[in-house]
């Protein structure tokens, strides 16, 4: 037997922190502990270490400095764009948010919490390709529509959405858009004027950041809608807490690594995942889940039919390769995930979902040993599966 | 959502007991739903009154999987009036516990036991209500 080969192939999920990124943040948790709103001389080197940081956010988005605002994290950029926007246009009589019927749970939830106090929403539907359709986004704007919120890339299937023309719409029709990033930086090019994006959330943690750092970007000239979190000037007043200084100077290097060389980065890992999905694909009944060319390019979602996702995970963890599912037993709930089941699959479908995240650290021996080992575990768990053996019987 | 598997449960999953089917079964069930996510099967051989033979195969997750390995080994051997007597929560008790989440697995383990006595029982034209009682449907999507 060959010695253990570790393949993580979850980057959707979390990345591991890189050397340069650890690097750069090392001395704001040891020597640099000051706090930025201090007078002295350790407090300015903290503020100028985080306006640095800022910087680098707002150059990878084609933003300026003022308009990025630091917070804990994806969820909490979620949060306040969407309740902040939403109590802010209520009170001129717009309660109406538009979003999609498979947006990440910081989303979908935030809204859900919204409509309990009264707030109405639509979920535009994402067909089988797992996009939204931008006359969709224009057929649901209501003269009381507060807000209308879309993922720049979907965090299960990867499908990236036509951000720049839904954005065109909304800022024809004077509604304000949203779009939780956190997948797509740094695999799309985003420039928030060009793509008419008014509100954008992203995370560290995907970018090789440490988890616990991310950012809302706010465009300026949109009124001063609440605050989350309340309390001292922090943010322009707009986010309390004392600044995560180590953290967010690992975000800022972490997003002007990523986004240095998006074409390249692409170039890398497309082929591998190209390699991933056709050879999967020559598996019997077993489907790709998003559209094949509109996705991000670490991401492949396949369902194989007749097994079940979790066990296909542990299996594939026996063999040292670190992936994910949209089981319900992986999901939490009675239910698979809400995304696979927004794109029309039935429930024992999507049980048998795998999704695989390469990035651009995924070597060819990874994908080799993928591949080496999935086909063997999708026919072990085919070969003791009561559903495979009626699947194959009477089709 | 984390979730800790016992070690027994983790050996039971990466090296299941009794897998597979038995062509010449005396009595076959099989019980949950594509649905949910959760397919047992369970042939047995009966010779004497006791459990002579006995195969599974599983649709599930690793509870699923873990909870049909160890309701095998439970009754293989077994007398029937045992056998019927053979709770979710033995199973559970003998993998050394399962995740509360993953408690409804087990369920699915001792109802696929008594659907294979049921068959058993009517294939000798015995009417199993008696002798088995009601399985209850476990699963409530469809």
């Amino acid at each position: 037997m060959k010695a253990a080969h570790y393949v993580y192939a979850d980057n959707a999920a979390t990345t591991q922190i890189s050397d340069p990124v650890f690097e750069a943040m090392l001395p704001w948790l040891k020597e640099g502990y000051g706090n930025p709103s201090s007078i002295y001389k350790k407090g300015r080197d903290a503020g100028g270490a985080v306006l640095a940081a800022r910087e680098q956010v707002a150059a990878c988005l084609g933003a300026e400095p003022g308009e990025v605002y630091f917070t804990s994290s994806g969820s909490e950029s979620d949060n306040w764009a969407i309740k902040g926007v939403a109590h802010m246009m209520a009170k001129k009589g717009k309660k109406h948010i538009i979003t999609s019927a498979f947006e990440h749970h910081a989303v979908l939830h935030t809204v859900e919490a919204l409509k309990k106090e009264g707030f109405e929403a639509t979920f535009l539907p994402v067909y089988e390709d797992g996009l939204v359709r931008v006359e969709d986004v224009e057929n649901a704007i209501r003269e009381d529509t507060a807000l209308v919120t879309i993922m720049y890339a979907n965090n299960e299937i990867g499908t990236i959405q036509p951000i720049p023309e839904i954005g065109a719409i909304c800022r024809k029709k004077g509604v304000l858009f949203h779009t939780d990033a956190v997948q797509a930086i740094g695999y799309v090019d985003i420039d928030v004027g060009a793509q008419n994006i008014d509100l954008l959330s992203l995370t560290g943690h995907k970018l090789c950041a440490p988890k616990g750092v991310g950012a809302l970007y706010i465009r300026k000239g949109i009124p001063r809608f609440p605050n989350l979190i309340d309390g001292g000037g922090q943010e322009s007043g707009r986010r309390a807490g004392t600044e995560n200084v180590a953290y967010i100077v690992a975000l800022g290097k972490a997003i002007e690594l990523t986004c240095a060389d998006i074409e390249g980065k692409k170039a890398v890992i497309l082929p591998m995942r190209e390699r991933l999905i056709d050879e999967l694909l020559k598996l019997p009944r077993t489907r790709l889940n998003g559209h094949r060319q509109k996705r991000l390019p670490g991401n492949v979602n396949i369902s194989f039919e007749g097994i079940e996702g979790e066990s296909l995970l542990l299996r594939l963890d026996m063999n040292g390769i670190a992936a994910s599912s949209g089981s319900a037993c992986t999901s939490g709930s009675l239910d698979p995930s809400h995304v696979l089941l927004a794109i029309g699959l039935i429930h024992e479908v999507a049980h048998g979902s795998l999704r695989l995240s390469i990035n651009e650290h995924t070597t060819a021996e990874d994908i080799d040993h993928i591949l080496d080992v999935t086909p063997r575990v999708v026919e072990f768990l085919r070969n003791m599966s009561p559903l495979w053996e009626k699947i194959t019987t009477e089709h | 959502m984390s979730m800790l598997y016992s070690e027994k449960v983790l050996d039971h999953f990466a090296n299941p007991r009794n897998l597979g089917e038995l062509p010449d079964a005396d009595g076959v069930g099989e019980v949950g739903s594509p649905a949910c996510g959760d397919i047992m099967k369970m042939y047995i051989k009966v010779k004497d009154g006791r459990i002579s033979d006995v195969r599974f195969k599983t649709f599930g997750c690793g509870a699923a999987v873990a909870t049909s390995s160890m309701a095998t080994e439970l009754i293989k051997g077994q007398p029937i009036d045992d056998v019927l007597k053979l709770t979710n929560k033995a199973v559970v008790e003998a993998l050394d516990g399962l995740p509360p989440v993953k408690i409804h697995c087990s369920v699915l383990a001792e109802q696929a036991i008594k659907s294979a006595l049921a068959d058993y029982y009517t294939r000798q034209g015995i009417d199993p209500g008696p002798i088995v009682g009601a399985i209850p449907e476990a699963c409530h999507i469809h």
